[in-house]
């Protein structure tokens, strides 16, 4: 009794400091190796639908014909967008057949990158940025407001099949931290538009979503009314005026 | 100033005697020592104009071999001037000049990564340490291995390896011999700054013979490139980024290779290590015995390591010539098979169809008595796949005696031709084929029958992207070649040059034909040997005086030596034999025996020889006994005993000349040395150990003409991982014919 008393107020004690109780590490990617499951499995059949097939020669066009392999992540890309945002194992093989390398040579390019989703993913994809200058203005809030909002785990797709939240590395945006993207499925490989929302805020991603839900497409680009693009707030502070010439410009008066 | 300080100094201080410093590992002694005082400026450059430096050796007996003499170029190692060829990378550069650059990810046999860092080196005029594996050598270089700019960085590459690696060296096999573990104590700190959660990772399934501990990885890919260079299984790959990375097959799979127990060498850290030897045994606990595998006719170095009378495991050893320094699974794991099912005392079979232990002395009487009762012409000896050199001219010697000269090994035929060696040996060497630029492969599968043989021809495939036709049944490569037809008429069709495929091999330079030695055994062999005969005069190239592309694989490590020896029955039927002495030989038919006939089996295991045996005589296995062996290719070499033999087993040809005195026709010879001597009288060859002696003529098969069948090719091997009498009696291997071979 005494012992479970005391075990208490240690986590107490220990949840009070909540100094890292992260054990496990968060990585961006999804597991780097494959489950089975109903849906993605080696045995299901996939290939390039017909719409898709003029585009994988003219892709393969592109590379030398012993150079073939090149065309992976191209192919990798268009077989994603036919699939609904991601790529179940059997896609992959097919990529592999048509570049005519071993299956696993296509793992390794399709578990690098992180925009390739080897997990059933929502209609809506939004990445949360997790690298540095987001995090330190505030990525995990606005991971956590998505995941409390959605009420799934990370890679998770909602009931309704519209919403997934993952997470991405630096997207190039950092000026504008924090930012978010959505891969946007809903219209097919045709329609297919990947939308940054900058300088977002734990409210402002949950009005994202929300919008999404209703079928709107909410304004790209940053979310700060205060901002243009991305000049400074509020208006630019420096460069105002002409600027003035270094002091030595003028050769002849030194 | 602290001990470390003093060390150095110490050390420093005798460099330039002599004694030390032809040593090569000198260098590495000096690094180990952390020296403060070197990291300034002023101490780099004392330590640079060391006066007069001493002559050193290449590590590892590294051999230069310059292919064009203008290409030579001179580069500085620390001062010390070497020629080396164009093309060479620094860290090769350095091990000429005997310094050894610490390494992970790099592999001579290996394509180059560069992904560990680990080998960093100074040059000069380099604005920062370079990766000496993946850099070219430049003339006139000057590479600095022991400069505190290359100490530093590599003390810094390790503590970013060491970051997520386990500190479970206590209860890891690879412990006492890992890579990361030595490199640690000369460039390792003795505490991290890494105070984050660890990386850990999954464990893989990799099959029977690979056990996984994959937090260990230290992503070298060393494994992965193993795995599609050399192995040709594309199955490993590195999944996955940063610290995110692991090595996998992503969707689970076996390793279906015959040489995945190759991994476990190469891979430098405890990630994969062997799982029947797991937890059985440090590594400096073991003996190691240098010596030849024989269950195959390649005759791959091995190293057999054994704790008292035990085989612990089994590794390969460098030999260049025949199996670089990789061995096929077969050759690693039957290990377990030294110990189970072996026979320990003479036995008697009585009258209930049950043995009886009993004495040497009366099993030998026993024998000798019957022996005496039947007809000579009626005795019968077969040895076994795996005897030795020694025992086969002891059981023949015997036989003779008595009056018999029906005596042959598994494996070979009445009408082959014993007298000319080219007929049955590789002629081209194995190392030869790699200058071979189109193979013919008839009636074998060399990735079953002699997987280091493939080895070979699979990397002179990549290299030269040479031609390989195939005439038999379909069946496994691991490299691109063209099913030419399944029966002996398809081999007419390339002699008359009425088939595609004499165009190819009239094109090549260095063509090899290699026949397999499931041949010997086909009714119309005479005619598939004088169409053999008649092909280096249709392609000129195939017999040349610089080359001699006909070669037969054989397929038991006893072939080529018990041709030597003569060991070729006048007939090879067993119906009217009445007195039948198996030598370990357990694939030898015995329906057609007739139900009186007296079988004595000598052997190391309960295998099928016993079955029907009336007497059992044990013997060793080639752990146990010093015997001549001669592999395919004609190199003789010898096993060497590692353990003790089983209870009252003796050495065969020890039981055989006991034999001979116990019938009344003594064989004169009381050692293995008297035993050799005679071997000298009939085949001197095979006492020049670890040479190979070519045949004197070359490319002539006997044969008596005729017309070959039309029936296929068949599969000589069923099972590549149970072969003979101690792969079957092996546990491991029967996992691996359980999970591994193809249904
Ligand atoms: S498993 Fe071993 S060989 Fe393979 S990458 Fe890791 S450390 Fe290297
Ligand atoms: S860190 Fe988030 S976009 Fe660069
Ligand atoms: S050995 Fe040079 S980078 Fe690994």
């Amino acid at each position: 009794m005494l012992a479970r008393l005391a075990s208490k107020r240690l986590l107490e004690i220990r949840q009070a400091f909540h100094q890292s109780p992260q054990t496990v590490r968060s990585l961006s990617t999804a597991l780097n190796y494959h489950i089975d499951t109903p849906d993605n499995n080696s045995k299901a059949p996939w290939e390039f639908n017909e719409a898709n097939k003029p585009k994988v020669s003219e892709i393969l066009s592109h590379y030398p014909s012993n150079y073939k392999q090149s065309a992976v992540i191209p192919l990798l890309d268009l077989a994603q967008q036919q699939h609904g945002g991601w790529l179940p194992v059997s896609a992959m093989d097919a990529v592999a057949k048509v570049v005519e390398v071993a299956p696993i040579r296509v793992y390794e390019v399709a578990t690098f990158y992180s925009m390739f989703n080897r997990q059933k993913v929502g209609k809506y994809h939004l990445l949360v940025c997790g690298t540095t200058p987001c995090m330190i203005r505030g990525s995990r809030d606005i991971e956590d407001a998505l995941l409390n909002h959605l009420g799934v785990k990370r890679n998770e797709v909602t009931k309704d099949g519209l919403f997934s939240v993952g997470e991405m590395e630096c997207m190039g945006c950092c000026v504008n931290a924090p930012m978010i993207t959505v891969a946007d499925y809903s219209n097919g490989s045709e329609g297919y538009t990947y939308n940054y929302y900058e300088d977002v805020t734990p409210k402002r991603v949950v009005e994202i979503v929300e919008a999404l839900k209703r079928g709107e497409k909410p304004p790209r680009g940053t979310q700060n009314p205060d901002r243009i693009n991305c000049g400074p707030a509020g208006g630019n502070t420096t460069l105002l005026g002409e600027p003035k010439p270094p002091p030595c410009r003028d050769l002849d008066a030194c | 100033m602290g001990l470390g300080s003093l060390a150095s100094r110490a050390l420093r201080s005798s460099s330039s005697s002599r004694v030390l410093s032809t040593n090569p590992r000198y260098n590495l002694i000096r690094t180990i020592v952390s020296t403060p005082e070197l990291h300034k400026p002023e101490a780099a450059a004392e330590s640079a104009s060391e006066p007069d430096l001493p002559k050193r050796t290449p590590v590892a007996g590294a051999r230069v071999h310059f292919p064009n003499p203008d290409d030579v170029i001179e580069v500085f190692v620390d001062g010390y001037p070497v020629k080396i060829p164009k093309g060479m990378t620094v860290l090769q550069a350095c091990s000429v000049a005997g310094v050894d650059i610490p390494r992970f990810c790099y592999h001579d046999r290996l394509s180059i990564a560069g992904n560990c860092r680990m080998c960093l080196v100074e040059v000069e005029k380099s604005p920062k340490p370079v990766a000496s594996c993946a850099m070219p050598a430049l003339p006139g270089m000057k590479i600095k291995t022991d400069t505190p700019i290359a100490k530093k960085a590599r003390e810094g590459v390790m503590e970013f390896l060491l970051m997520n690696h386990p500190l479970d060296c206590p209860i890891c096999d690879q412990g006492g011999e890992c890579d990361l573990q030595d490199q640690s104590m000369a460039f390792g700190s003795d505490r991290g700054r890494f105070t984050e959660t660890k990386r850990s990772v999954v464990d893989k399934n990799l099959g029977p013979l690979v056990k996984t501990v994959m937090t260990r990885c230290i992503q070298c890919t060393r494994c992965v490139r193993f795995a599609s260079e050399i192995a040709g299984v594309q199955d490993l790959g590195m999944l996955g980024r940063g610290s995110g990375e692991e090595i996998g097959t992503y969707v689970e799979k076996l390793m279906t290779s015959e040489l995945s127990g190759n991994v476990i060498d190469i891979c430098p850290v405890g990630a994969l290590t062997s799982k029947p030897f797991a937890f059985k045994a440090r590594n400096w606990e073991l003996k190691g015995t240098e010596t030849i595998d024989v269950t195959d006719a390649v005759g791959s170095n091995i190293r057999i390591d054994s704790r008292g009378p035990e085989v612990m495991r089994i590794v390969p050893r460098l030999n260049e010539d025949i199996n670089e320094e990789w061995i096929s699974d077969k050759t690693r794991f039957c290990y377990d098979g030294l110990k189970r099912q072996r026979l320990s005392d003479p036995m008697i079979r009585g009258a209930d169809g049950h043995f009886k232990p009993v004495s040497w002395r009366d099993a030998l009487a026993v024998v000798a008595e019957v022996v005496h009762q039947v007809k000579p012409e009626e005795i019968v000896g077969v040895a076994g796949k795996l005897s030795d050199a020694e025992s086969m001219i002891s059981l023949k010697d015997f036989l003779n005696r008595m009056g018999s000269n029906n005596i042959w090994c598994e494996g070979n035929e009445k009408n082959q031709d014993a007298d000319l060696r080219s007929s049955y040996l590789m002629n081209t060497t194995i190392s030869g084929l790699e200058k071979a630029d189109c193979f013919l492969l008839i009636g074998t599968q060399p990735r079953v029958e002699a997987a280091m043989v493939n080895a070979r021809i699979r990397k002179t495939v990549r290299a030269t992207h040479a031609k390989v036709g195939y005439i038999g049944p379909p069946t496994d490569f691991n490299y691109a070649h063209d099913h030419l037809g399944t029966t002996p008429e398809t081999l007419t069709a390339i002699a008359a040059g009425t088939h595609p495929f004499s165009a190819t091999l009239a094109a090549a330079k260095n063509p090899a034909i290699i026949v397999g030695a499931g041949v010997f055994s086909r009714k119309d062999n005479s005619a598939i040997f004088s169409l053999l005969n008649s092909l280096p005069s249709k392609f000129k190239n195939l017999i040349t005086p610089e080359w001699n592309g006909l070669n037969t694989l054989l397929l038991n490590a006893a072939q080529a030596a018990a041709l030597d020896l003569g060991l070729v029955p006048q007939s090879d039927s067993l119906d009217s034999a009445k007195f039948v002495y198996l030598m370990g030989a357990d694939d030898t038919n015995l329906d057609t025996l007739p139900k009186d006939a007296f079988v004595v089996y000598q052997g190391h295991h309960g295998d099928k020889g016993v079955y029907r045996a009336n007497v059992i005589f044990p013997s060793t296995v080639f752990s146990e006994k010093e015997g001549t062996y001669e592999n395919t290719e004609g190199c003789v070499q010898q096993t060497v005993p590692a353990v003790p033999t089983v209870g009252d087993a003796r050495e065969d040809w020890k039981i055989i000349r006991a034999l001979s005195e116990v019938c009344g026709v003594r064989l004169p010879y009381d050692s293995i040395g008297g035993v050799r001597s005679r071997i000298r009288n009939v085949a001197p060859n095979l006492l020049r150990v670890d040479e190979r002696e070519a045949a004197v003529f070359s490319g002539l098969f006997g044969g008596g003409g005729g017309k070959v069948s039309a029936v296929p090719f068949g599969v000589t091997v069923e099972n590549f991982y149970m072969t003979d009498a101690i792969t079957r009696a092996s546990k491991i291997m029967a996992q691996c014919s359980a999970l591994l071979t193809k249904k």
